[in-house]
């Protein structure tokens, strides 16, 4: 499959610009709403801000290994490995995401629950997603023979997706120390529309960084096959 | 249209898959009760025997049930169908209040009476500035 031309990696850069510029107004717009425009929380104080970086990297970070697995599942019926590179490209800004959940989390547990740390489900579950992504990342380091390393990563990822509603119900299913969520589509949604607005700006951001990040990657990914004068994956 | 070797792979990954899921439904629902984080008054009612091991009990902060006696404080954990009674002593995070969820690790003494060692505030999942609280509250 010859997918390499010429207007595929001008296109790339070009969208690159784009996007980053989107990302820095967004991410500044972001910013001025989630820490000086929207309210403290009445109960929370200004510690509420950290929900503001927090929400949006666990929702991302969810999102990509999602589309991960997704892409592993789409490999493994077509048997078009091109998908691989995509999986491959979007895995790093999941990790880092994932990471800064379980911080920004840690940060915001101290002062309000008063612990750091607390072994329940969905921080459980959390922790166990971010380790799936360090999985994912090392076996494409580790393995040599390339239809080994997308087997393994692929068996990573569709098996790592199983976890992703176990994060997400972990509220609902059991008891825990972290909050239900507060976003609902079917029911009603409890936060206030000034703490809303910054949390949709800064997961609009978030996104667009996953974006650019995935770009430079792929971008990567195609000059490395170029380069060893392979034209197919 | 796809080829049967498509149709088949996408069906073999499906059962793997699904089986997959049973299996780790199940390992879940037989660690049910290592899974949870807390239990709640109701549930410890409902115990058959009290251990010695350390437990966490969780649910509201009963109102007006807070007493501090100097280097004491008692005050209830309700589900809002069974209390329990509990004694702490030591530092209680901010958001420790009358009314607002908690958790408390430590030891059941008996069904109704529970000696914390740590106390974990507990946020519930409503967001709203002060001003809306207030106004919430007139109403």
């Amino acid at each position: 499959m010859n997918f390499i031309k010429k207007y595929e990696f001008s296109f790339v850069q070009k969208s690159q610009r784009i996007i980053l510029f989107l990302f820095l107004i967004i991410l500044i717009l972001g910013l001025l709403e989630a820490l000086v425009l929207s309210p403290e929380d009445y109960l929370q104080g200004d510690s509420v801000r950290i929900m503001y970086v927090h929400v949006p990297s666990a929702w991302i970070s969810l999102g990509i290994f999602s589309l991960m697995a997704l892409l592993s599942v789409m490999v493994f019926i077509f048997k078009n490995k091109f998908f691989f590179l995509i999986a491959k490209s979007l895995a790093p800004s999941g990790f880092v995401f994932s990471l800064i959940a379980l911080v920004t989390g840690s940060i915001w547990g101290k002062p309000t629950w008063g612990t750091w740390w607390a072994w329940d489900a969905r921080i459980t579950s959390m922790l166990i997603l971010c380790i799936f992504y360090l999985m994912y990342l090392i076996a494409w380091r580790i393995f040599e023979n390339k239809d080994y390393v997308y087997k393994v990563t692929s068996i990573i990822a569709i098996l790592g997706v199983i976890n992703i509603p176990i994060i997400k119900f972990s509220v609902d299913w059991w008891s825990t120390l972290h909050q239900p969520s507060s976003v609902n589509i079917l029911a009603k949604t409890t936060i206030h529309s000034s703490m809303l607005i910054p949390l949709v700006i800064m997961t609009a951001a978030f996104a667009l960084f996953s974006l650019l990040i995935f770009l430079m990657k792929y971008n990567t990914e195609l000059i490395k096959i170029k380069n060893k004068g392979l034209d197919r994956l | 249209m796809y080829n049967k070797k498509v149709k088949l792979r996408a069906l073999f990954l499906f059962l793997s898959i699904l089986s997959a899921i049973l299996i780790i439904f199940l390992v879940l629902k037989s660690l049910e009760e290592n899974v949870v984080y807390f239990l709640s008054p109701t549930e410890i009612k409902n115990l058959n025997e009290t251990t010695a091991e350390k437990i966490r009990v969780g649910g509201m902060v009963k109102d007006q049930s807070i007493k501090i006696n100097s280097d004491k404080i008692n005050f209830i954990i309700t589900d809002f169908k069974n209390e329990i009674n509990v004694v702490y002593s030591g530092i209680i995070p901010n958001l420790f209040q009358e009314n607002k969820g908690v958790v408390a690790e430590g030891v059941l003494k008996d069904k109704s009476f529970f000696e914390a060692e740590k106390i974990l505030a507990k946020h519930d999942e409503n967001y709203m500035p002060p001003e809306v609280k207030a106004s919430l509250g007139e109403n």
